[in-house]
């Protein structure tokens, strides 16, 4: 109850914000802008679209991911608005949980109307939607989730320059990790295999949900692959969220 | 009773590139009756504030404890009975009066009709009903520091922590707010506020704790801390002798020049009765006597500039 007060609250703060609009805006703008591209190479162009559309929807939910999630603590406690919450009867994990939430909220409705126009433009391309596309849809949400709690950890102790810059990073190398224990596995060294590893398994293997490439190939994704990637997210998440509580727990908000 | 107690309270700030350490609290031991209203002042960066927000579990004291209404601070619970007005005050301003209001309502569990009944009900006392549909942005200064009241009322809270509700204000603003106050603690609340405004904390408080450099240096009523002290007696006169002024100044505090008068201020029934004796006798005119005590501010300054110079 508590946590869907300030849930809402979050969400409400997004969509009185004029910047998502614009981000919105842009990306439905890029999703269109597919047909463009479609148009100018031979054959493939229900391809094209399929791929640039479920790219913006990445790249633009990302963008909002970032950029709310690291203002997203800071902000409350940089702007005082803080105060009179936690002087309330509400636990500080209530809190960051309900904060959380309200972004994954946001993005679940933005993602929503984008994937709204690319389902649209597939629709009247070729008349009929396949399921794989919302698989693919579905495991970018994941992937934003995660995100988002990346977001939430470095900005409950960070700066949000900083928090972006380190979520930044954490989303590039969670792209590369698997290439980063390849490499480690091969490694002559006890060294470089045990910390390849250790990275391997803090950072979220962001791959686990990028089905784009073979949605857009019309590669099957079993309902058991989209299961494990979705429960690794849920771990994963849990995880991070716990261990910005504990460190949200013990701060001082001055 | 005790509504607000604290035992040994500290709190220590790092800051700047160095992190050198700042004192901010120092071995604060407190104690808020129930049903007073409780004036809590100090200079600038004394650790009012600093009090506050640990009372409120913002941050956390480096070491002592503190109770409020006889349970620890560290159970959120407590929480419950309390309402706070932070210093500033900074709220959401995208939210309407109305919506921020409920937004509170939500934190306490409270139900739909039961939130709706009181934001009705706080938005008159704060007189802000005819605003209740426009964002907070759009609020004055005033206008917020009202609805902030209203914000740390919502739960009908038995003990009310407010960081200067008064600054800021215009007079008629703040003649509002202490109405509010009085009326609270009719209703057998606890008030607890800090405040730079020192006639307001004479008007309003039935005991005071004076702050310096995060130490607590004097506590009591109004009477105790300045009936205590010797009464001051403003004496002001004309067609006084060069010869005489100087017999006057033997006894006075201060002796002043105001528009061709003369103002001697005494101390105590005494020294009155012989700076009078004096000027009768040289035949000085006595244009007015007003006895007084000493100002809250006059106190505080006094033993500010003591402290500072122990
Ligand atoms: N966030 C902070 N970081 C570092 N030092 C702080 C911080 N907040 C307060 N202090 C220091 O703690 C001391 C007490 O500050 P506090 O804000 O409690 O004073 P105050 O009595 O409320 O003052 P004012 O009347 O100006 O509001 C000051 O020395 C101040 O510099
Ligand atoms: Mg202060």
């Amino acid at each position: 109850m508590k946590i869907r007060a300030i849930m809402i609250n979050t969400f409400r703060e997004a969509i009185r914000d004029k910047v998502l609009y614009s981000l919105l805006f842009f990306a439905l703008l890029m999703i269109g802008g597919s047909i463009l591209l479609g148009r100018l190479t031979i054959g493939e162009n229900i391809k094209i679209i399929k791929d640039m559309g479920l790219a913006s929807i990445s790249i633009f939910g990302l963008l909002i991911a970032i950029f709310v999630g690291i203002g997203l603590v800071y902000k409350e406690i940089d702007k005082k608005t803080i105060y009179t919450v936690i002087a309330k009867p509400v636990h500080r994990y209530q809190f960051l949980l309900g904060k959380y939430l309200g972004l994954i909220l946001t993005l679940l409705v933005e993602v929503a109307i984008m994937s709204f126009g690319l389902l649209l433009l597939v629709l009247s391309y070729e008349g009929h939607v396949e399921l794989s596309i919302l698989k693919a849809i579905l495991l970018i949400l994941f992937e934003l989730m995660t995100i988002t709690a990346v977001a939430i950890l470095f900005s409950s102790f960070s700066t949000p320059i900083l928090s972006g810059l380190f979520t930044l990073a954490v989303y590039i190398a969670g792209h590369l990790s698997r290439d980063l224990l390849a490499f480690g596995v091969e490694s002559e060294s006890a060294m470089i295999k045990y910390s390849t590893a250790f990275i391997y398994y803090s950072l979220p293997n962001l791959d686990n949900f990028n089905i784009k490439g073979r949605v857009v190939h019309e590669v099957l994704v079993s309902w058991e692959y989209l299961s494990f990637a979705m429960l690794y997210g849920v771990l994963y998440i849990s995880i991070i969220l716990l261990l910005s509580m504990v460190i949200f727990q013990k701060r001082d908000f001055r | 009773m005790i509504a607000v107690k604290t035992q040994g309270l500290s709190k220590e700030f790092r800051t700047g590139f160095t992190m050198k350490k700042v004192s901010a609290l120092h071995n604060l031991n407190l104690e808020v009756e129930g049903g007073d209203i409780f004036g809590y002042v100090g200079p600038n960066g004394a650790g009012k504030t600093t009090t506050l927000k640990i009372l409120t579990g913002l941050i956390y004291p480096a070491s002592g404890n503190a109770w409020i209404l006889g349970r620890d601070i560290r159970d959120v619970a407590i929480k419950k009975d309390i309402g706070f007005l932070p210093e500033g005050p900074y709220f959401y301003d995208y939210l309407t009066a109305k919506e921020f209001l409920y937004f509170y309502g939500q934190l306490f569990g409270m139900r739909k009709r039961e939130i709706e009944k009181k934001v009705d009900e706080l938005l008159d006392l704060v007189e802000l009903r005819h605003v209740k549909d426009i964002q907070l942005r759009r609020f004055s200064k005033g206008m917020l520091q009202r609805i902030g009241i209203a914000q740390a009322l919502i739960n009908d809270p038995k003990l009310l922590l407010l960081d200067e509700p008064m600054s800021g204000l215009d007079p008629i603003g703040r003649a509002k707010i202490k109405e509010i106050i009085l009326r609270l603690k009719e209703d057998g609340k606890t008030i607890l506020f800090s405040s730079h405004i020192l006639s307001d904390v004479e008007m309003l408080c039935d005991r005071v704790g004076i702050l310096t450099q995060g130490r607590l240096i004097d506590v009591g009523s109004l009477d105790t801390l300045l009936g205590s002290g010797i009464k001051s007696i403003e004496i002001v006169t004309s067609h006084i002798e060069k010869d005489t002024l100087r017999e006057i100044e033997t006894v006075a505090e201060k002796v002043t020049l105001r528009d061709e008068k003369l103002v001697i201020v005494v101390n105590g029934e005494e020294d009155k009765d012989r700076v009078l004796g004096i000027i009768n006798r040289n035949n000085g005119r006595l244009i007015s006597l007003t006895p007084g005590r000493k100002t809250l501010e006059e106190y505080l300054v006094e033993k500010v500039n003591r402290g500072a110079a122990l």
